[in-house]
């Protein structure tokens, strides 16, 4: 009995009531990074692209420079920051297209969450690149074969989408390398 | 300052690279590789009229609907050579060589299947 009520007992009421949301510098840092990743995703959007669902993906080199340079959950927060608000202000938020871009975002985060323990020595910013363009692609597939497209035929889409994943990955990685380089 | 992107490869990005190139390619000659069909199957209506092996060279006549079609395969294609229906779409779409591969001559009411080694997907019944 004692157990219980030492539990349910609200110790930090006090601290939570009284306090507005108190900012860091590490929110503003996030805050700056993302309104940076925004703004490229903005300017992709904008760009037409030869084949629908094929983009560079620009604002996934903030994400993996704020790896490099703030660690992981930073970048976890600036990614989906960017997919959040992005969606928002083009008007896409909770459609299919926010889907597509939240899940390819959340696999791209699990896929770096893996690569960041991968050596240093051996793999750089290009590796990590392009295993998380893969995951991207991979997340967007699977919610378009669950929900918009339940139909094999998709399969025949795979190759080009991983093609364009390797491409643009590798050139995303190379400016990751180069921007963590001059840093 | 050079701007040369490449000196920053590592040992394990081209072993990534390689790696993703190779899957590409895989995945290519996996996904977009379209089984050669070795048998073919006719419908009349709502019965089979047979199945036939596609390595020969023969000509069939199958009555249908509106009359007499003509079948012509052709060493493992195959194609409706004549029909007597008034749009000849039958006719237009030509030699039919790969496995799930299908002709509909709707007047007439003739269907050709093309069928593989391994049965693939059927799309109409799926």
């Amino acid at each position: 009995m004692t157990h219980l009520t030492t539990k349910f007992k609200p110790s930090k009421s006090k601290t939570i009531k009284s306090k507005a949301i108190k900012t860091n510098s590490e929110d503003f840092h996030i805050a700056k990074l993302t309104a940076l990743a925004i703004g490229l995703h903005m300017i992709e959007a904008v760009i037409p692209s030869p084949l629908p669902g094929v983009k560079p993906g620009v604002a996934n080199i903030v994400t993996l420079f704020v790896l490099y340079q703030y660690g992981f959950a930073t970048a976890a927060w600036v990614s989906l920051l960017r997919v959040f608000a992005s969606s928002l202000l083009l008007g896409q938020f909770l459609s299919p297209t926010f889907l597509l871009s939240l899940s390819g975002a959340l696999l791209s985060l699990g896929a770096l969450y893996v690569a960041q323990y991968l050596p240093k020595k051996y793999f750089s910013a290009i590796s990590l690149s392009i295993l998380a363009a893969f995951a991207h692609i991979a997340g967007q597939l699977i919610i378009v074969r669950l929900w918009l497209i339940p139909h094999t035929g998709i399969v025949y889409l795979i190759p080009i989408f991983a093609l364009a994943a390797l491409v643009f990955g590798l050139i995303n990685g190379l400016i990751t390398a180069k921007l963590i380089k001059n840093h | 300052m050079t701007h040369k992107l490449n000196h920053r490869l590592l040992l394990g990005d081209w072993l990534v690279i390689i790696a993703s190139v190779v899957s590409i390619i895989f995945m290519f000659l996996q996904f977009w590789s379209f089984e050669q069909a070795s048998k073919l199957k006719i419908r009349q209506g709502n019965q089979i009229i047979g199945t036939y092996d596609l390595n020969q060279t023969r000509d069939l006549h199958v009555h249908g609907a509106l009359g007499d079609a003509l079948i012509s395969i052709s060493q493992g294609k195959v194609r409706f050579k004549q029909s007597p229906c008034n749009n000849q779409y039958c006719v237009h779409q030509g030699w039919l060589s790969h496995a799930g591969e299908v002709a509909i001559c709707l007047p007439n009411q003739i269907s050709l299947h093309l069928i593989g080694v391994k049965s693939n997907y059927d799309s109409l019944n799926y």
